[in-house]
Formats: structure tokens, C-alpha cells, sequence
């Protein structure tokens, strides 16, 4: 079998089979990432060649280069990336809990969630003059907030002698449903200088981010991800239905409430620094499915570099081509993204 | 060798009584069928079996340990279940298919030790599957995508198969074909198989135990040369039948009265009814 090769270590204690072709697929993927994050580091306002870029991240380049890569661009990269990677991610793993190729993390009411309480906490903590009363740090705070109270309250009513992924689904749009309606009210009944900036944020951008948002962002996803990437054989199994996981010996509802804590984590932590950016979590599982095929250990990480590749292609744009008029990340994703549903519900409608 | 009882089974959805105080035995290195009209309670009883379904009462013993208390990855080592037409992901191929049936015996750091190597590819051998083991599941025939599935259970390498209907949608070819790999397994590696099916006399001629079940209860249990009768077929499905004996195995054959053409000379056999 040349598709595949054995990997073992110490006597066979430590074994994988390796799927060539995935692998290779996904050392492209980190390629192109990789690529796209120096020439987009490297591409606004003031253009520095991607060698410049590498040279300044090892301490090279002048004092202005220098400040311009690490201290005004870098932060808004690694949001991107990490929020990116995240959103991709949560999405593959929904998919794959769900079983049905359409479900995304706004679909269970995660995103809704996290919008609600951004637009609550820019109504709640405004004065008559506009300005807030407590620190724009919070913010962050509070979408993460929005995200796991909704999930948790999805799950809870979901619950009926454990969870099935079809009650999840209605109950998330449901809750998705109720969401948008307190952000609207709030948004309406607001001032209209918040409305515009929750705006904003509900469309998603990268826009603004500092290195104290990357501090937070990019450990806690970091270590998300991981914790995905290692519960991938439960994914999978999760995906052959419940009969047939429980059959193989998965603890079906142990797992799957673990993967909601992983999947809600990471779009919290996401939507948390750069909002509500649309469809990255439906389409780049899709994209890495038609790649590197249907097993979650290679389905994971490849979707989570095309999820980075999309959103720092979609904040590039929005920051180049219409300038000095700047478009948040999350208007290029839904650009994208939305054709591509409609595509998908067209496939899946005619197979 | 792993054997499987139950003692006061008790089933049930909802306020809806399934299986009443069942005391069964299943014989170990046999093949049993379960038989019964639909809705009678012999797939929630497999379901049951394979601890897909708690119990109302009683209990369902797996080498005399209750398998409730069992950690479900040590139930897994021992049996192994095929749902009613389960449905492959999108693009999954039948080599990531059948290696998640090693699920039980792997850990993150262990996903391909070399027992795990040996056994996929003896499964896939068994079931002819190895000339299509790059294929995705979602794109083979009915029959090959059901070998693909035996193939999953059987990389679990258990000693018990229990199987819920696997010839439903399969033509007449498959439907042998699955039943004779089915019965090869029971021959040549001695594996006590249980399985619900629909034809009669496919399951006469398959099973060595036949287990009839009817009101909740196990209306009869035995070889079916011993237990399939005229009288059986009139309780447990409310058919009017003839039983004779298949012409190329020797085991019962029941033919159902009914309308239909008769060119028989001067036969009527709706008269029967």
C-alpha cells in the first residue's frame, strides 16, 4: 500500500500511518500560509519586500522597518491567522459532530451569541457623551462570554437523555435566531455612533489589534487546536454516527460534549479579537475535505491553514485595494463565502 | 470464547413495552437469527445486546459480567455491531473506514501498532476488499460498500458479530454474497454471529438457532429444521403458509399463501386462506 506509511518509534510504542498524499497536501498548505503571512506582512501602505520582512523578524532591517512590521503589522497578522486557523478548525469539527457538510459556528449559535453581548456591552457601558465607561479591553471578555453562555444554554436544551447533533442544530438556530434579534433591538435602540462601530465589529475585523490581543489570542488557540488535533480519531469516529462510534468503544456523549467545549473555545476566543468573520468555518473544512480527503487527522490542520490563508487574504484586500478607505476582513469572507454556500446547498441538493 | 446472555430483559421506548423479562441464550460459535413480524423488538433487542440501548430492567451478560459495568472500549474487544444501513462520510475511503475499527485497542500515541496492520489487512483480505481499500466508501455498489462495513466490524476482532438487517437493499447476488461471507467467518474462525433478517428461508438456511420472537417474548427458539413450521409462521407473522423443504439444502422453505396467478391444473390456493 504506497498510499500510506507506517510510522514507529521506540518499539512501536509511539505508531502512526501516515496518509503520503495528506501529508504532502498539508506541508503545501503551511507553504502557502507561510508565503501569504510575510507578503502580506509586508504589503500596505508601505511596501517592504517579503526577504525585508524575513530579515526584520530576525532582527534586522532599519528602525522604521522595523517599526512598521513588528510594532503596527505583525499584531494585526497574527489575529488574523490564529483567528483564522481557529474558526476553520471549530467549523471542521462541527461538521464532522454534526454530520452535515452545512453546519458552521454560526449555525449553532456561537457567533450570534458573541455578537449579542458585544452590542449589549457597547450599550450598557456607554454615557450620555458616547464614550464608554469601562476599558475597550473588556470587549473581548464579553463576546467570549456571549460565545460559551450560548453554547452552554444550546446544549442544555438540547439535552434530552443526551445530545443528538439534529437538536442541536435547531435548537443552535433557534438560539441564533433570538440573538440577532436582542443585537438588533440593542443596535436600534442604542446611539448611532455605537451601532456603527458594533457594526463593525459584528462584521468582523483584525483592524486594531495589539500585541496584548495576540498575548491572549494566540496561546489559548494555540493550545485549542491542539487539544483538537489530539481528539481526532474521536471526530472521526463521531462522524460514523452514534451507533456505530458507541459500537467501536467512543464514549459518544463524553466526546461530544468535549468537542463543543473545544469548538465553542475556539470561536469565543476568535470572534473575541476579531468579530463575527463569516464562513471561513463552512468553507475551508470544505476546501481541506476536497483536498486531503475525509480523516480528521490530516482534515484538521488542513483546514485550519486554509481558514489562515483565507482570512489574511481577506484582511489584505480590505486594506489594499480601497484605500485609504478601509473594509473589514469579514466583508471579503461573506463575499466568498456566500456564493460558496449557495454552491454547496446546490451540490447537496442534486446528489 | 466470549457467550451472551440475558436474565429478566426488560426493554422499553418510552411507556411503550419492547421486550418483557426476556431470559435468551445465545449458543457461542453459532450463527442465530432473530425473526419476527416488523415492530416486534428484534432489532431493539440486537440494539440491546450491543449496549446501544439501556435496559428498563434486567440485565444483558457478556461472559456472565453485566455489560453495563463493562468500560464500553473492553465491550468493544468482544463484540462488535452493523447497525441497519449506516451511511459513510462524504469521500471516506474503505481503509479509513475499516482502521477505525481498531479504535478499542488504540491510544493518540498508538493509531497503527503492528497487530493493528496485521488485522485491517486480514479484514479487507476476508472481505475482498483489498484491490478497493483507496476507494471512498460513498462511491462503491451496495454490495461492496456492506463488505466494506463487515470489514470494519471484523478489524475489531471479536469473537461476537451482531448484525441488524445486512442484506436490507441488496439484490438477490449481494444478498448471498454477504450471507456466505457471513457464514464462512462462522465456519473458519469459529465467530458466534447474531443477526436480524427478514427472509425466512434465507434465515433457515443460514442460521444454526433461530430465535422467533413475538408479544414481547421468545415465542421459539431452536434449529430451524426443529422449529419453523406452518403454526409458527401463523403466530409470529399471521401468514398462512406451506413449509416444505428446500430442494438444494434440505432446510425449511415456506411458501406463503396469498393471491396471485396460480397456473397450477385446477388449482385455487386462495381457497386455502
Amino acid at each position: 500500500m504506497k498510499t500510506y506509511k507506517s510510522f514507529r518509534l521506540f518499539n512501536g510504542r509511539i505508531s502512526f500511518l501516515i496518509h503520503t498524499k495528506a501529508l504532502k497536501v498539508c506541508l503545501l498548505l503551511f507553504g502557502i500560509l507561510s508565503a501569504v503571512f510575510i507578503a502580506s506582512t509586508g504589503l500596505g501602505d508601505m511596501k517592504i519586500s517579503p526577504l525585508r520582512v524575513i530579515q526584520v523578524f530576525f532582527g534586522g532591517g532599519t528602525e522604521f522597518e522595523h517599526l512598521v512590521v513588528v510594532d503596527f503589522r505583525l499584531p494585526r497578522m497574527f489575529v488574523a491567522l490564529f483567528a483564522g486557523m481557529a474558526l476553520a478548525a471549530a467549523g471542521g469539527i462541527l461538521q464532522g459532530m454534526i454530520r452535515n457538510p452545512l453546519a458552521s459556528p454560526d449555525i449553532i449559535g456561537i457567533t450570534g451569541g458573541a455578537s449579542a453581548a458585544v452590542v449589549g456591552f457597547l450599550a450598557l457601558f456607554s454615557n450620555e457623551d458616547n464614550s464608554l465607561t469601562v476599558s475597550m479591553q473588556w470587549m473581548p471578555a464579553a463576546a467570549f462570554a456571549g460565545a460559551f453562555i450560548t453554547a452552554l444554554l444550546v446544549y442544555f436544551f438540547a439535552w434530552r437523555k443526551g445530545v443528538s447533533p439534529v437538536r442541536l442544530v435547531l435548537i443552535g438556530i433557534g438560539l441564533s435566531a433570538l440573538m440577532q434579534a436582542v443585537t438588533t433591538m440593542v443596535m436600534i435602540m442604542g446611539p448611532i455612533y455605537r451601532a456603527s462601530q458594533a457594526n463593525i465589529w459584528i462584521t468582523g475585523t483584525v483592524n486594531g489589534s495589539s500585541w496584548d490581543n495576540v498575548a491572549v489570542l494566540v496561546p489559548w488557540a494555540g493550545a485549542m487546536l491542539i487539544a483538537a488535533f489530539i481528539s481526532a480519531r474521536n471526530i472521526n469516529a463521531q462522524e460514523l454516527g452514534d451507533e456505530l462510534a458507541s459500537g467501536i468503544g467512543s464514549k459518544v456523549q463524553k466526546q461530544r460534549f468535549l468537542l463543543l467545549v473545544i469548538s465553542t473555545g475556539l470561536v469565543g476566543v476568535a470572534v473575541a479579537f476579531a468579530g463575527g468573520i463569516g464562513f471561513v468555518g463552512l468553507m475551508a473544512p470544505h476546501m481541506a475535505r476536497r483536498l486531503v480527503g475525509s480523516s480528521f487527522g490530516a482534515l484538521l490542520p488542513a483546514s485550519a491553514f486554509i481558514g489562515g490563508i483565507l482570512v489574511l487574504l481577506a484582511d489584505l484586500i480590505g486594506r489594499t485595494l480601497f484605500l485609504p478607505l478601509e473594509v473589514p476582513a469579514g466583508v471579503f469572507t461573506a463575499a466568498i463565502g456566500a456564493p460558496y454556500f449557495i454552491y454547496l446547498l446546490f451540490k447537496t441538493r442534486n446528489s | 470464547m466470549e457467550t451472551i446472555r440475558t436474565d429478566a430483559l426488560t426493554l422499553s421506548y418510552g411507556d411503550r413495552l419492547i421486550i418483557d423479562e426476556m431470559n435468551l441464550t445465545i449458543p457461542k460459535g453459532e450463527i442465530t437469527v432473530f425473526i419476527g413480524a416488523n415492530g416486534c423488538g428484534k432489532s431493539t433487542l440486537l440494539r440491546s445486546i450491543a449496549r446501544l440501548l439501556k435496559p428498563q430492567d434486567g440485565s444483558i451478560l457478556l461472559s456472565g459480567e453485566d455489560i453495563a459495568k463493562l468500560p464500553t472500549k473492553e465491550v468493544a474487544k468482544k463484540l462488535a455491531i452493523l447497525p441497519q444501513s449506516p451511511e459513510a462520510p462524504e469521500g471516506l475511503t474503505v481503509m479509513q473506514l475499516v482502521k477505525q475499527g481498531r479504535f478499542p485497542y488504540q491510544t493518540w500515541l498508538k493509531q497503527w501498532s503492528f497487530d493493528d496492520e496485521k488485522i485491517v489487512s486480514s479484514a479487507l483480505e476476508a472481505t475482498g476488499m483489498l484491490g478497493l481499500s483507496d476507494r471512498p466508501v460513498d462511491e462503491l455498489s451496495g454490495g461492496q460498500r456492506q463488505r466494506a462495513w463487515i470489514a470494519m466490524t471484523l478489524a475489531q476482532d471479536t469473537d461476537i458479530l451482531l448484525l441488524d438487517e445486512p442484506t436490507t437493499y441488496l439484490d438477490m447476488t449481494h444478498q448471498i454474497e454477504i450471507l456466505d461471507l457471513l457464514f464462512e467467518l462462522n465456519e473458519q474462525e469459529g465467530r458466534t454471529i447474531v443477526m436480524v433478517l427478514h427472509d425466512l428461508n434465507l434465515a433457515c438456511r443460514y442460521a444454526h438457532n433461530i430465535v422467533a420472537i413475538k408479544d414481547q417474548q421468545i415465542y421459539a427458539q431452536g434449529k430451524p429444521e426443529e422449529v419453523v413450521s406452518c403454526r409458527l409462521v401463523q403466530d409470529v407473522f399471521d401468514m398462512n403458509c406451506e413449509v416444505t423443504i428446500d430442494p438444494l439444502f434440505g432446510t425449511p422453505l415456506c411458501i406463503p399463501y396469498g393471491r396471485g396467478r396460480c397456473i397450477l391444473k385446477g388449482g385455487n390456493l386462495n381457497v386455502a386462506k
